[in-house]
């Protein structure tokens, strides 16, 4: 298979539904002339034009609602968000509108569109742009939230968040546009589903549960620890609601050891809810408490020095990983 | 008196008793729900359309069958007007399996996909943006479909009413933007929270054409709004209408309203009341009759007190309707698929 980046997985994929479904079109705060904050949709209005890849005002409220309304309309509309810190002026319509719909109004209307928003932090983009809002938006029954972290991942989830019936916030990580990973050539047809995760790396001594960008940071904390005698499965979520929690139990089966480790912060967040299931669906099989790596719980600082201390890294996995297992079960 | 052949804004004599009619069956309608509400049979708020008959009949009189309408949370009047069968929204505020959202949306949140009735809101403003979005997917698809918007005095305050606006203008959208000015934002008087006391400049300022309509007048409401849907169906984009009217009763049903005096009440009531106004301007044109009248009233009681016995003899949602309608695939809801097995 050929290497390409997150970035061009992306691209790709809205590219491919375009041609695919005269439905699709992508809307969004310069995504065409300027080609996206990101880069993502460079090149996609030079051959779509205006009408498909459509420039709007810096509006977020109002350009989320026409993504809705264009959804109940019969289109199948792609909203990019600039990065997810701007869609809390966006919520109301996302979380009041979007989630709501198919239910109060008795089943009739469904809203399929997808919102793609970058998230996190690492590039010292300082308090009001490194944020992770994930946590927020998988509260609300109504909405998938998926967090895709390699390029395999994301051209074939959002290639399914597309053809799904319904609102899907697809939440990217802005240092991970330039990661590389291998994905089939294009046009050559996949989907990754948006309600399941996949084990990364299989291992028995304990399982380390992550998504988005922190994946990357788990797979290398498991070479290191295997370097110590110490097997790790690495269990990337994916989507974050619907939450695959059969993966997460089968492994802790297996494991009856769990660390978790997200960007975000600790409270109140997707690891508090991640944990509160396990020991809820698999208490009998823990044979320690759940360890949790999380970002600091501070406003994100500019600082290189202190967003570098916020910010969870390996060591902070192999740490909590060696906290757990004992001296006995690690391997020679 | 001699029963005239002539037309009325270029509507038949058949369209302007239709016309009275719609609006007699929604005041009885909402009197009727009124009475259900006070015997316990309705629950939550409830928001009625008393006094702005015209306003609803008269702009969608104005529309296609296939035109859109989205609404705000008082729009019981505006759903019977697009043809919403009297008993799906009475059952729908008595919370039963038969009522237009299945029991799930109540007084604020009625829809139909057959009758392009595109719900209410119980967030203020919320539909909008979300107009905006049906209307473009009109225009994406190359229909001729027009989307009607309505929402109070009060939506105006909300960022979404100048965003919407913006863009509507900027990318030429067939939809009518309808205020409904009735003059309180809940207890807030109009003149409190405006800076300018009319929508005109606003329309301005978003470069759309604007218009001020006597919303008692029904007749006034429907020529506006034609020629706000014509403008709209021949692609020259969005019109603000601002119409001005009056609720005869509270915002919902539990406000007394004592930041208004009875007077003002009773002035309204008397002078201005919309379907008296209908009827003195077809009698002078003699273009029906007291008794026609009459007529069209008692079939509104008739209707509404069948609605009433409709939706009381009707089911209750079975349990199981709980967790049904979350998700298109309600194996992807989580209550669904981790705690139903």
């Amino acid at each position: 298979m050929r290497t390409i980046t997150y970035r061009d997985a992306l691209r790709e994929a809205i590219r491919e539904e375009m041609l695919r479904d005269e439905r699709v079109f992508i809307m969004g705060e310069d995504i065409a002339g300027y080609g996206g904050t990101y880069a993502v949709t460079k090149g996609l209005y030079e051959e779509f034009g205006e009408k498909r890849v459509r420039d709007t005002p810096l509006a977020e409220e109002v350009i989320t609602g026409v993504a809705i309304g264009a959804a109940l309309g019969g289109l199948r509309p792609i909203l990019e968000l600039m990065t997810i810190n701007f869609s809390l002026l966006a919520s109301d319509l996302l979380v009041n509108s979007a989630a709501k719909m198919r239910y109060m109004f008795g089943g009739q209307p469904s809203v399929p569109f997808v919102v793609r928003m970058p998230s996190g932090g690492g590039a010292q983009r300082a308090a009001q742009h490194s944020q992770l809002f994930e946590t927020w938006y998988a509260h609300i029954p109504g909405l998938k939230v998926v967090m895709p972290a390699t390029p395999y991942d994301v051209k074939g989830m959002l290639k399914a968040a597309v053809r799904d019936p319904d609102p899907v916030l697809f939440i990217e990580h802005e240092l991970l546009y330039n990661v590389k990973g291998e994905v089939p050539d294009e046009g050559v047809e996949y989907t990754v589903p948006l309600d399941r995760g996949e084990v990364k790396r299989p291992g028995e001594d304990i399982t380390i549960i992550t998504f988005s960008r922190m994946l990357h940071i788990s797979l290398q904390a498991a070479e290191d620890l295997a370097k110590e005698g110490i097997e790790a499965e690495v269990i990337d979520l994916r989507s974050i609601r619907p939450i695959d929690i059969d993966l997460l139990v089968d492994s802790v089966k297996k494991t009856n050891r769990v660390v978790i480790a997200e960007e975000g912060w600790k409270y109140y967040g997707t690891g508090q809810g991640l944990a509160a299931l396990i020991y809820e669906h698999a208490f009998d099989y823990m044979d320690a408490p759940i360890q949790h790596v999380t970002g600091a719980d501070v406003p994100m600082p500019y600082s290189k020095v202190l967003e570098r201390a916020a910010l969870p890294k390996k060591s902070d996995i192999v740490d909590a990983a060696k906290a757990i297992v004992p001296a006995a079960l690690v391997r020679s | 008196m001699a029963i005239s052949n002539a037309t009325l804004a270029g509507l038949t004599r058949t369209e302007l008793l239709e016309m009275h009619y719609k609006m007699a069956l929604v005041r009885r309608f909402e009197e009727k729900s009124a009475e259900e509400y006070t015997r316990g049979k309705i629950g939550g708020f409830m928001h009625l359309y008393i006094g702005q008959e015209a306003v609803g009949v008269g702009s969608i009189t104005a529309l296609r069958p296939e035109d859109k309408i989205l609404c705000s949370y008082r729009e019981h009047g505006h759903a019977l007007a697009k043809g919403m069968d009297p008993g799906a929204v009475m059952a729908e505020l008595f919370g039963k399996i038969t009522g237009c959202s299945k029991g799930k949306g109540g007084s604020m949140h009625m829809w139909s996909n057959e009758l392009g009735i595109y719900g209410g809101n119980g967030i203020v403003a919320a539909q909008m943006p979300i107009a905006a979005g049906v209307a473009f997917a009109a225009h994406y698809q190359g229909q001729d479909t027009v989307i009607a918007c309505y929402f109070g005095d009060g939506a105006v305050d909300e960022g979404a009413f100048h965003e919407s606006l913006n863009l509507a203008s900027v990318w030429k959208l067939p939809v009518v933007y309808i205020c409904e000015n009735n003059q309180y934002s809940m207890g807030m008087a109009v003149g409190k929270a405006w800076a300018v006391d009319s929508l005109l400049p606003r329309a301005a300022a978003y470069n759309i054409p604007g218009d001020q309509i006597d919303g008692m007048d029904i007749i006034a409401v429907y020529e506006s709004m034609k020629q706000a849907v014509e403008h709209a169906r021949n692609g020259d984009g969005p019109t603000l209408l601002e119409i001005k009217t009056y609720r005869f009763r509270g915002h919902s049903m539990t406000d007394p309203a004592y930041y208004r005096t009875r007077e003002e009440e009773q002035q309204w009531r008397t002078t201005r009341d919309p379907i008296g106004i209908f009827e003195k301007k077809l009698l002078e044109n003699g273009l029906a009759t007291q008794a026609e009248f009459d007529e069209n009233d008692a079939m509104a009681t008739q209707v509404s007190e069948d609605a009433a016995e409709f939706a009381d003899n009707s089911p209750d949602p079975a349990l199981e309707e709980l967790y049904t309608d979350v998700m298109v695939d309600n194996s992807t809801a989580l209550t669904y698929r981790y705690e139903r097995k």
